[in-house]
């Protein structure tokens, strides 16, 4: 089955429990694990920060969280028009940050990367960012309903 | 802000708020310093009993009362961590830097 939804909203902190709590919403109908859902809340969440404190800067600015199913696979992306980054693969190192004066750990793609199957990132100076992750939902419970099956029968 | 501080004889006991992101992080830092500072904290006790959720800006928090507490020759230390916070800990590393109090070594009283 595919299915797709896209939210905008304002480069405000205050968003970024919605956009991670709207993406989990749009999710349940793959009948996720909380385990699973625990991991792609955390992942929009670097997301959303990263355009927000990065992207933005602290300023004004829309950022857009859209999600696609396709089957049983999640693929959400998170894209701002802010400054962009010069280094992609520099801003990935895990504990690199540009901002330690906010006290960043700078283990936001770090943690994309851990809690989701697959992580891209797009980004050009002046431009803007997109984060662009996939994961694969259900794939532990399809076989705890197996399991069910088996002893029901 | 559902964040809470009780002090006692140089302990400071922070209740976490639900949610620890970014958007909490920058009150969290602040009032907790300002407690630090006045109150002479020598022991800091992160509390997660209320915690639902923690990302890499909660992690940044815990790493900043971490070093300004090591500076002081102060400790810290983490409670009350659900099996998601625990998972956050291992995966940033913070568990090599903050003793976690386990729920079961726990003195009953």
């Amino acid at each position: 089955m595919k299915n797709e939804m896209q939210v905008e909203f304002d480069a405000k902190s205050v968003n970024e429990g919605f956009a991670r709590v709207t993406v989990a919403a749009f999710l349940t109908q793959l009948d996720p694990t909380l385990d699973e859902i625990a991991d792609v809340k955390t992942a929009v969440s670097e997301a959303v920060t990263n355009a927000i404190i990065h992207g933005y800067e602290g300023g004004e600015g829309k950022v857009c969280v859209s999600c696609r199913l396709n089957g049983n696979q999640a693929v959400i992306t998170v894209e701002d028009e802010g400054v962009g980054m010069e280094d992609v693969k520099k801003a990935m190192e895990p504990f690199y940050t540009t901002k330690p004066e906010l006290e960043r750990s700078g283990m936001g793609f770090a943690f994309m990367e851990a809690f989701m199957d697959e992580m891209q990132v797009e980004s050009a100076s002046g431009i803007g960012t997109k984060v662009i992750m996939t994961k694969k939902i259900g794939a532990k419970e399809e076989k705890d309903r197996d399991g069910c099956g088996d002893s029901a029968h | 802000m559902e964040c809470k501080y009780q002090l006692n004889n140089g302990c400071m006991r922070i209740s976490m708020p639900k949610e620890v992101d970014h958007h909490c992080a920058e009150q969290l830092r602040k009032e907790a310093d300002l407690l630090i500072g006045a109150y002479h904290v020598r022991r800091l006790i992160f509390d997660f009993a209320g915690t639902e959720f923690m990302d890499s800006s909660g992690i940044g928090v815990l790493i900043g009362r971490c070093k300004n507490m090591g500076y002081s020759g102060g400790e810290v230390s983490a409670e009350h961590l659900s099996e998601r916070i625990q998972k956050i800990f291992v995966v940033s590393g913070l568990h090599k830097m903050i003793r976690v109090e386990s729920d079961a070594q726990e003195e009953p009283n």
